[in-house]
């Protein structure tokens, strides 16, 4: 009996649309699946189950022998003091580049409205610079490194820094832009430095801004930093991924319960530093 | 004190904490401590041979390597990079779903704290060391890094879906529950349909970010346009890493571009 001739069940009006949204999908899909090589039943193979089974027991009991955990103490704080290097060196970059790019501190668009050819012009090339710093992944950064600086801490100080350089130099002229520009404009108008202008004119307006999106950063250095391990560049890293290759799952166990503290103490204490500073 | 006396009175000068002060100090001495215990190297860096090592090495990448056959390995490598990342994306946002609902307390407080500690876990391992844990059970390839996408991402959806679900207003299901409809549509038709257009945002942002981290996974051996840069790299096959390099500089600019035009043609 047909749908219609029962009128309890209304035929469904979207069918059409449905219908067509269901082949759209299979067809976007299936080049996707065979790209990504998205084959799961890997995962039921026989021999894939029971290395997995013997990895993940051997989570059990994470390795808690002291001159073990002394090595990954070690190695967090390699972590920690690697992101906090780097972003001491990111912020020397950074803080010229910030005031170099800075719009708001052209003196010649004062009255015209209008930036001189040579101030637009360093601070396009500028701009250039910072994108080129930042849009190279900071592990792709690292990689290179390690090849020139060997493995090890290095490296990873220097790829935050270039980074996170590029980062806090847009991210900073971005603010000091959208802050109220009268009190800056005030203080050229009437002869100020540019550098007495910033630091009277712009910052107290965005000082706290700018100290929460410091901090947010350095928050994310410290994930950057583990991450970075894993091609050499020292730290956290670096140790979960030799026991990662020995398959040893309790090493990956205990760094693994670390790492998530460590991620949520940085966020506690990045919330806190937050509120107290801005 | 006159009322008009204190309207030009200057502001007093700040007030610097004690507390805030000893910060300011421990943030120093983190600082300083971070610089004395690392094992750096800056001699690699600052002697006139290793300036001339770093030249060499950039100079080596120079030119590209541009044969038709590699550029059509870097193009494959990148369409498995962008599947990777949808597919991802698409698994995340279907357990972010199925995990929101509990996470959003639906199911008492007991099962709210524990999905809300689940998601936390997992959002909180960033996805190379998913992928690197991942590429035991799944193997060397595109379909770990795509698990490792769907792994973190699920974390970080489920998470702000159970936000979204929470925020809406539960009069529509109430009244809807009240006239004698089912729990499963009330929520379908009441409750889903306020929570889904930030839903999808919140899912379009998290694929744009995970184009760019699938393209750096295959470092660890999980496909894509990474995989490629290390494998060249390791052999020193410089000309080829930098055309990896370009495609991947390119893939990231085309991303941004593409999610400012989207995102300027919405808020129309």
């Amino acid at each position: 009996m047909s749908a219609t001739a029962n009128p309890a069940i209304p035929s469904d009006p979207a069918w059409r649309g449905r219908v067509t949204a269901i082949v759209l999908t299979l067809v976007v899909l299936w080049p996707l699946l065979s790209w990504s090589e998205f084959k799961p039943w890997i995962l039921l193979d026989a021999q894939s189950l029971q290395a997995t089974g013997m990895f993940l027991a051997s989570f059990l009991p994470p390795a808690h022998a002291p001159e073990f955990l002394l090595l990954v103490a070690e190695a967090t704080w390699q972590t920690i003091a690697i992101a906090t290097a780097g972003m001491t060196l990111a912020l020397i970059g950074a803080v010229p580049l910030t005031i170099l790019i800075n719009e708001r501190l052209s003196v010649s668009r004062l009255g015209t409205g209008r930036t001189g050819a040579l101030g637009r012009s360093v601070r396009q090339l500028m701009r250039w610079l910072l994108v080129l710093l930042r849009s190279v992944p900071e592990l792709v950064w690292a990689l290179l490194l390690v090849r020139i600086v060997g493995l090890g801490p290095t490296a990873g100080v220097l790829a935050i820094a270039l980074t996170y350089c590029g980062m806090l130099g847009k991210v900073y002229a971005e603010i000091l832009e959208s802050s109220d520009p009268h009190a800056s404009d005030a203080l050229l108008n009437n002869g100020s430095g540019r550098l007495a202008a910033l630091l009277y004119g712009a910052l107290p307006e965005s000082a706290s801004e700018l100290v929460s999106y410091t901090v947010y950063r350095w928050e994310c250095a410290i994930r950057g930093s583990v991450v970075m391990g894993f091609v050499g560049a020292g730290g956290l890293g670096q140790r979960m991924d030799e026991s990662m290759k020995m398959l040893a799952g309790g090493e990956v166990a205990t760094m693994l319960i670390i790492f998530v503290l460590l991620v949520a103490g940085a966020d506690l204490v990045s919330k806190l530093l937050r509120r107290r500073l801005a | 004190m006159k009322p008009h006396q204190s309207a030009i009175a200057p502001a007093p000068p700040p007030v610097i904490r004690l507390s805030t002060l000893v910060l300011l100090l421990g943030l120093l001495a983190l600082v300083i401590a971070s610089f004395a215990t690392l094992p750096l190297q800056w001699k690699a860096f600052f002697t006139f041979d290793a300036l001339r090592t770093v030249r060499d090495f950039l100079g080596g990448f120079a030119p590209p390597e541009s044969a038709p056959g590699f550029l059509r390995k870097t193009a494959l490598a990148t369409a498995e990079t962008i599947a990777m990342s949808a597919l991802g994306t698409a698994i995340a946002a279907a357990a972010g779903i199925v995990l929101a609902v509990p996470a959003s307390g639906r199911f008492g407080g007991g099962a709210k704290a524990f999905t809300r500690m689940l998601l936390n876990v997992s959002r909180s391992v960033p996805e190379l060391v998913w992928a690197s844990i991942l590429l035991v059970a799944a193997g060397l390839g595109p379909f770990a890094g795509t698990l490792a996408l769907a792994f973190h991402t699920s974390g970080v959806l489920g998470r702000l879906f159970a936000d979204a679900l929470e925020n809406t207003s539960p009069l529509p299901e109430s009244s809807l529950r009240q006239n004698g409809a089912q729990a499963m549509p009330a929520f379908l038709y009441a409750t889903l349909p306020q929570a889904l257009p930030q839903m999808l945002s919140y899912t379009l942002y998290r694929w744009e970010n995970n184009i760019r981290a699938a393209a750096i996974l295959g470092v660890v051996g999980a496909g894509g346009l990474g995989q490629m840069l290390k494998y060249h790299l390791s052999l020193f096959q410089m000309h080829q890493a930098a055309t990896v390099i370009i495609a991947m500089l390119l893939l990231v600019a085309f991303v941004d571009a593409g999610s400012f035009a989207l995102r300027r043609l919405l808020m129309r």
